[in-house]
């Protein structure tokens, strides 16, 4: 059901990941400001496009789940949040690894994209507790999808907060109206490199999603068979995550 | 490709650890989960043998 071309995902993955890692090092020139230092800029900025992405999608999820009660896209919703918290993380680190080799800080907390990301990165880190605090399955996909659409909906605001906030930038701007203002090499790299951060994260959203579903058809198995029998558990322990579709 | 240390590249090294070591982690906890699921197939397929070799003697009897 959802491990359907997970193999040519996988595939394509490593392929664009190794093209963007040689761009980005053989093809792209050094930056004649901050020299090898914006070669951070490679990781970073898809990284963090793609889990804003995966946030958003999370939230879209929230919506078909409470359209259709299908419990396939509370799972859809669940895992998709869950990775890009995981990519958030690599944002933050990387982000700050950045920010100290170029600015003499790890971090600076009178920058308005450095803060709002991680408001938004804290908000969603509330989304696994929430799930975890109700124990009926159906409430919890339901309140874990409304949380999701309203944090979702933040995002895309949040970004447009920031556009407003210009007197205090000190992050650099790479996406504008004009579509950037990066030399051909560097946004050839810079868009093999989303392409390639999008394309993994989907490779991992399938894997896990094809995992989870695994263990769900499992539980399932487990309940058949020990309808009869007493020496297994039937009951699937409390977790944040769907247990059932 | 020589990174010198002192332009900064130490912390480019750093920043592509942090994404590669995210990854592998990521793909160490999905192997823990699949050999889970692996021991509990094979604990399942156990249970249904058993169930089997019952049944066979059920009807013998």
């Amino acid at each position: 059901m959802f491990g359907r071309g997970l193999k040519t995902l996988s595939i394509l993955s490593a392929v664009l990941v190794t093209l963007a890692l040689s761009l980005a090092f053989f093809y792209a020139p050094e930056d004649a400001d901050q020299g090898i230092r914006q070669k951070i800029f490679y990781i970073h900025v898809p990284m963090a496009i793609v889990a804003l992405c995966g946030f958003v999608a999370g939230g879209i999820f929230g919506i078909l789940y409470l359209r259709t009660r299908d419990r396939a896209h509370d799972l859809r919703s669940y895992v998709a949040i869950h990775l890009s918290l995981i990519l958030g993380v690599g944002v933050l680190l990387t982000g700050a690894i950045w920010a100290k080799t170029s600015w003499g800080h790890w971090w600076l907390w009178d920058e308005p994209t450095l803060v709002s990301f991680l408001i938004v990165f804290l908000l969603f880190a509330c989304y696994q507790p929430l799930r975890f605090s109700i124990e009926d399955p159906e409430r919890q996909s339901r309140y874990a999808a409304v949380f999701s659409i309203v944090a979702g909906a933040w995002v895309p605001i949040n970004f447009i907060a920031v556009r407003f906030a210009q007197e205090a930038n000190t992050h650099p701007r790479v996406l504008n109206a004009s579509g950037g203002d990066l030399p051909g090499e560097m946004r050839l790299t810079f868009l093999v490199s989303l392409v390639a951060m999008a394309v993994l994260a989907v490779t991992l959203w399938k894997y896990e999603l094809t995992s989870k579903h695994a263990s769900m058809q499992l539980r399932a198995l487990r309940r058949k068979l020990t309808r009869e029998e007493d020496d297994l558990p039937a009951a699937a322990p409390r977790s944040a995550a769907p247990q059932h579709l | 490709m020589i990174i010198a240390a002192d332009t900064g590249g130490n912390y480019v090294a750093a920043a592509y650890v942090v994404f590669l070591a995210l990854v592998l982690i990521y793909v160490a906890i999905m192997a823990v989960k699949l050999a889970r699921i692996e021991r509990e197939l094979g604990e399942l397929n156990e249970l249904a043998e058993r169930r089997e070799d019952r049944d066979e003697v059920e009807a013998l009897q």
